[in-house]
């Protein structure tokens, strides 16, 4: 059953397909008008991350570094620490990948004002293959003290968590994945960052999931109705996990699995493991990156390639469902 | 303070740096005594907008440390300015202390940001020189790094965004002492010639005597006026100067003194606070 409360759309054979960066470089535009403490760092990768309306009205808050990303990091760092609100971009492959130390020391030492966006998330760099692609990031940043770590799973829901993330005080790493992807959430849909959210009702297996994969859970759950009644929860915030939700499902329906476009070393599958180990344990099975690289490919491919679809999400159901029966 | 009174007080800074080292049992005498002169003229020669009372003023003058490990000489200087109290100082490096082994940002009064992983407070510097120019500030970032420290790529990269936005309130003073951890800066990672190669990143360089003060002093105010380019300042320094034995060699980069060098170093400051051989604090 869809959960109402969450105000979803209504229609869900015509839903609507939309790149996230579309939602943040809107966003970005909207809140820069809003507060001049708003400035853009950005590392030769403007339109890919939907900068360029940004560029044309504010080009004064606009930094352009070039191919720095560990400047970039700093850079942020020091406007942070006089006032401004940094918004740090590029390719989550580059940032938080190349710059980490600097996120580390300069920025979540102490705690320091800066936002990074990692854009084209997971296989969203398809064709240009392993090296461009990110399974690593949410691992490498949930590690990180005084990180919160974002990956929102639709365009609405970029726009809403871009205006979250800048009224909060302290670093944040939210990530994106590239391709125009089914919007699920509407205007009107809440969204709170550390609050999960119950997209669809069901009492006999929890599926968690983030980014990409919440639609695929969405689909997975539609296809077994009837026979399994599958609860599908959207975690777009990975750190801080919200585990008073993630218990209470689990609790619920006794069987859980997970769903990200990323390693299921590190990211949300071990976060909702630790979770639950420590508090209410429960058969559990990943669906993600299983510790491997990718290649070349159109990201459509290579999701059903490497097994990040709603098929390997039913899969994994019925493996728990059926040990249980 | 004339240039003769403060140079008695960089000597009394040493010993304060040989006294923490020593209380702390690790850390970085070399670079500290080394750039004793130029942390002592800056914070109490007045060469800098800053006011200890109110350590976060906004329109103050940032002074950025990013060598983190020359820290033991900033700390005590900052305590002789009356950021925070004297007695503070033999907390380095212990339990629950503000004096991090690497300094934390505003852990501590004065301290701007984190250090002690190489190159990124230069790029902090920038971006506070950056946010400066945005807010039509006046005040001056200092960035304070060591030779060896030139070795990271970032700390290029910085030059280069420098450039760009020809940040002219950024002035960037190296310690060119030639040592780093495993010996002599051209041999373990060659920097020359270092002087053109930051010329070329866009900078007016300026070699000075670091133990000058007179030439420090100029140096300093001539980035001032310096609109056109940001300004390097190579100060030419002695590592473990004025201790004789610390002197130019490179194992005391990261070595604390032993209780009996510590004497012997302490008398040789000792002696050296004097002027024209009258003892003038004993």
């Amino acid at each position: 059953m869809i959960n109402h409360e969450m105000n979803l759309v209504e229609d869900w054979n015509n839903l609507e397909k939309r790149p996230m960066r579309d939602g943040y470089g809107e966003a970005m535009v909207e809140m820069a008008r809003k507060n001049t403490k708003v400035v853009v760092l950005i590392a030769d990768l403007l339109e890919s991350l939907k900068l360029d309306e940004f560029k044309k009205e504010f080009p004064e808050r606009l930094i352009e570094v070039g191919i720095q990303e560990q400047n970039m990091m700093g850079l942020a760092a020091g406007m942070a620490l006089s006032g401004k609100i940094p918004f740090v971009n590029s390719f989550a492959c580059f940032s938080p990948g190349r710059n980490w130390e600097q996120l580390r020391i300069s920025v979540c030492l102490t705690k320091n004002n800066v936002k990074v966006i990692g854009g084209h998330a997971g296989f969203g760099n398809g064709t240009d293959g392993a090296n461009q692609q990110s399974f690593e990031d949410m691992a490498i940043t949930r590690v990180l003290p005084n990180m919160i770590v974002l990956a929102p799973a639709d365009y609405e829901q970029i726009k809403k968590a871009v205006w979250r993330v800048m009224a909060l005080d302290g670093p944040v790493y939210m990530r994106m994945t590239k391709p125009a992807r089914e919007g699920m959430t509407t205007r009107t849909t809440p969204f709170e960052i550390g609050k999960a959210q119950v997209f669809r009702e069901g009492k006999d297996i929890s599926v968690f999931a983030c980014g990409s994969m919440v639609y695929e859970a969405m689909l997975a759950a539609k296809e077994l109705a009837g026979t399994v009644e599958v609860e599908v929860i959207n975690v777009h915030t990975i750190k801080p996990l919200d585990t008073e939700a993630v218990v209470k499902s689990a609790r619920k329906t006794g069987k859980v699995v997970t769903a990200e476009e990323h390693s299921i070393i590190g990211g949300l599958g071990s976060a909702v493991a630790e979770v639950l180990g420590e508090n209410y344990p429960v058969p559990m099975r990943r669906v993600g990156m299983r510790d491997t690289f990718g290649e070349s490919g159109e990201p459509e491919e290579l999701m059903k390639k490497y097994g990040l679809t709603k098929n390997e999400i039913i899969k994994e159901i019925k493996i728990l469902v059926n040990k249980n029966e | 303070m004339r240039f003769s009174d403060l140079e008695v007080k960089a000597n009394e800074i040493r010993a304060e740096v040989i006294k923490m080292l020593v209380e702390a049992g690790t850390g970085h005498p070399a670079g500290a005594l080394g750039s004793a002169d130029f942390w002592t003229l800056l914070y109490l020669g007045g060469l800098i907008k800053i006011n200890p009372q109110d350590p976060w003023n906004e329109d103050r003058d940032r002074v950025v440390l990013s060598a983190g490990h020359y820290c033991p000489v900033l700390y005590a200087v900052l305590a002789e300015a009356g950021f925070f109290p004297k007695e503070e100082l033999s907390s380095l490096r212990k339990i629950d202390s503000r004096l991090q082994g690497h300094p934390v940002a505003r852990m501590l009064p004065g301290i701007e940001n984190s250090s002690g992983t190489l190159g990124q407070g230069i790029s902090v510097a920038v971006g506070m020189a950056l946010a400066a120019r945005m807010d039509k500030k006046k005040h001056r970032v200092i960035c304070f790094m060591g030779d060896g420290e030139q070795n990271e790529g970032q700390v290029w990269e910085a030059y280069m965004s420098v450039a760009k936005y020809k940040l002219s309130n950024l002035t960037i003073v190296i310690d060119r002492n030639n040592i780093q951890i495993d010996g002599h800066t051209e041999d373990v990672m060659p920097l020359e010639p270092l002087e053109e190669k930051l010329k070329a990143f866009g900078f007016a360089v300026i070699e000075v005597d670091g133990h000058n003060m007179e030439e420090i002093e100029k140096a300093m105010n001539r980035a001032k006026v310096t609109f056109e380019k940001p300004t390097a300042i190579v100060l030419h320094t002695i590592p473990g100067k004025n201790v004789d034995f610390m002197e130019n060699d490179y194992a005391w980069h990261g070595r604390a003194p032993g209780m009996g060098e510590t004497v012997q170093a302490l008398m040789e400051l000792h002696k050296l606070r004097t002027l024209d051989g009258k003892i003038i604090n004993d």
